[in-house]
């Protein structure tokens, strides 16, 4: 997430990019670009509404908001102690921890779901457990899509909530120290208002990635129409049998993915009302 | 080292403190006592070690061995195994940048201290109203911090402080983030605020006038070390060290004093000094380490020796700096001694006085204030009594 310094009404000289350079770059954007707009492009934008109201497409949409909404809840009630943890103390395996949390930003999600299928299945290491003792059963169901939605995307809110923990005004801190403030109290007055715009930034980012989460969705928790078969699963489904909606559902997808670009990127500039 | 002044005896003393804090770069070692609602000044150039004492007391550092007492109960003890943790410390802290919470208004700032130990928020507003009201803070109350002038700011931050009920109150540079027009103002409403409060107060200041309008004694810390501690007038008279030397505008020389009162000093040169070591009671009998202060309205400058002049004090030296201050011109010259010397514009004009000239010094063996050097401890004052 880089924060670039904008140069608008700079007096310096422009610089003039080299053929080199520019060439490669019109590609990349090339390539970025042209998938986008052929979606724009081929949408069937007159049958758009009926596309959508779809009974089925309705209830993936649904499900999607209602799984990611929960993944992003359970990763925030989770997730934003164990940030703490890794910002503010120094524990044995510290390094360790960190190195688990992010792992999962950079493995295949196919990876992660069967991994869960393997810790949470019915036959799994600690499902077989779940099953006997409680009669809970975890794959396959609806509860089993936030599962795996949360351990796909809770890394994205503890690195963004670690980070600003980490660079959060420890002086303030110790000023509340010495108003008889216990660490608890500390963090819930201090500490979480003052990265709250980091705590929002990183909601949105797990929110997103929940959204469109997959391949482990897929591995652990299958395609049930109504139980488990939220918005990306119902793209696939239906690009077998009806392109269109495949296509009509995508768009409502790369929507959101830009309503949350353009609340992530307010949320990065300046803040408009000094509220920090 | 004891180094008490006012402070009283050890048991009327309301705070005392014992400690040694290792910093990489410094180990501050001191021992000193505050009387109940004394208010002493902690003065010290930068890097002397003043803010981590006040970090000390308060519990933010962690001393490697010592004894603080406040009313006679251990907030730490490394003896006893005896550290109370800050949030438990009662000490009000009024940091130097203030440290207000930015996200709270002021009210809320305020009654912080009283929410956090758990009182209910309706009595928790109603006690910061009172401290508010006294620090003419009403009409601020919901602003935030970031809506605050400099002294506004500093207002909120002692009542803050100072709304937690604290048994000894920390102040660090309070004024170092004013401009000097607020300055003025502030100052003797912090005084004031100060002196309505009844625990032991300590101030940590560089500026020797804060020092001197706000407390009752004064601390010089230097290196980690308490070098000089008392009452302000006399330590503005009888400077222990070079820095306070220079704080307060004083020549300061040491020396030794041989047995004809003449003063060998340390940086070269020679000064005669009447009566001789004014705080020893017989006459010494060898020769002993010495402070001379002279003030530099006490010398006079000539161009040329003078003849048959009076004063027993007479060198040569060059003008190095000439500085113009409020009523009076002030010549740095560089001899044996060197010295500053305050003149009036009017002799810098009649006599041509710039960076580079020549000129003879002379100053008068009674204006020569000699004392012994605290720096030399035992030597042989007082000793053989």
């Amino acid at each position: 997430m880089s924060r670039s310094t904008s140069t608008i009404g700079s007096p310096d000289r422009r610089l003039r990019a080299p053929v080199a350079l520019a060439l490669p770059a019109l590609i990349c954007l090339a390539v970025l670009a042209l998938p986008l707009i052929s979606l724009l492009v081929r949408t069937p934008w007159s049958d758009l509404a009926e596309l959508l109201s779809d009974e089925s497409a309705r209830t993936a949409l649904r499900l999607s908001l209602e799984c990611a909404a929960a993944a992003t809840g359970l990763s925030l009630l989770f997730g934003v102690p164990l940030a703490w943890m890794l910002a503010k103390t120094d524990f044995p395996g510290r390094q360790l921890v960190r190195a688990l949390v992010t792992l999962p930003l950079v493995l295949p999600p196919v990876v992660s779901g069967l991994a869960l299928l393997l810790a949470f299945g019915r036959r799994g290491v600690f499902g077989r457990y779940l099953d006997q003792w409680f009669g809970i059963q975890l794959p396959f169901t609806t509860a089993g899509v936030i599962l795996a939605e949360t351990f796909v995307a809770m890394p994205f809110l503890i690195v963004t909530v670690e980070g600003a923990l980490r660079s959060a005004d420890q002086d303030l801190e110790e000023a509340a120290t010495t108003l008889r403030a216990s660490r608890f109290t500390i963090f819930r007055r201090i500490t979480l208002p003052l990265i709250g715009p980091s705590l929002i930034a990183g909601s949105v980012l797990c929110f997103g990635r929940a959204l469109g989460e997959f391949g482990a969705t897929i591995t652990f928790a299958g395609n049930f129409s109504g139980t488990t078969q939220t918005m990306p699963l119902a793209v696939y489904d239906a690009l077998e049998t009806n392109p269109d909606a495949a296509i009509a559902l995508s768009l409502v997808l790369l929507a959101t993915a830009v309503v949350i670009l353009t609340a992530l990127h307010r949320r990065w500039l300046p803040a408009v009302g000094g509220g920090l | 080292m004891s180094t008490d002044g006012t402070g009283g005896t050890e048991p009327g003393s309301a705070l005392q403190v014992s400690v040694r804090v290792q910093r990489e770069d410094l180990v501050l070692d001191v021992d000193f006592t505050v009387g109940p609602s004394e208010v002493v000044a902690v003065l010290g150039p930068n890097g002397a070690g003043k803010t981590t004492l006040l970090r000390t007391l308060a519990g933010l550092s962690t001393p490697s061995r010592g004894r603080i007492l406040l009313h006679g109960q251990p907030l730490l003890d490394t003896e006893r195994g005896i550290d109370c943790p800050p949030e438990r410390r009662p000490v009000g802290y009024v940091f130097q940048n203030y440290r207000l919470f930015p996200h709270l208004s002021v009210r809320e700032n305020v009654a912080f201290a009283a929410r956090s130990s758990g009182i209910h928020r309706a009595q928790a507003r109603r006690q910061a109203e009172h401290w508010l009201e006294r620090f003419g803070l009403r009409t601020l109350a919901a602003r935030r911090p970031g809506q605050l002038s400099g002294g506004q700011s500093q207002r909120v931050a002692l009542a803050r402080a100072l709304a937690a009920d604290p048994a000894l109150l920390l102040l660090d540079e309070p004024m170092a983030a004013l401009d000097a027009r607020t300055k003025l103002e502030v100052r003797s409403e912090l005084r004031r605020h100060l002196a309505d409060f009844a625990g032991p107060t300590l101030v940590v200041t560089h500026d020797p006038l804060e020092a001197l309008v706000m407390a009752d004694r004064l601390l010089v810390i230097e290196g980690g070390r308490i070098v000089q501690a008392g009452q302000p007038a006399d330590i503005a008279r009888r400077p222990a060290t070079e820095y306070v030397a220079r704080l307060v505008g004083l020549n300061l020389y040491p020396g030794l004093q041989g047995l004809d009162g003449a003063i060998d000093l340390d940086g070269g040169g020679r000064l005669f000094a009447t009566g001789a070591p004014a705080d020893a009671r017989d006459r010494p009998t060898t020769s002993e380490r010495v402070l001379a202060a002279l003030r530099p309205s006490a010398i006079a400058l000539h161009t040329s020796r003078p003849e048959n002049s009076s004063p027993r004090n007479l060198w040569e030296g060059r003008i190095t700096g000439v500085e113009l201050l409020l009523e009076r011109v002030r010549i740095e010259i560089s001899g044996s001694p060197s010295a500053i010397v305050d003149v009036t514009p009017a002799a810098v004009a009649e006599l041509e006085l710039a960076p580079g000239t020549r000129v003879w010094l002379s100053a008068k063996a009674t204006e020569i204030d000699v004392y012994p050097d605290p720096a030399e401890p035992v030597a042989n004052v007082g000793e053989e009594v």
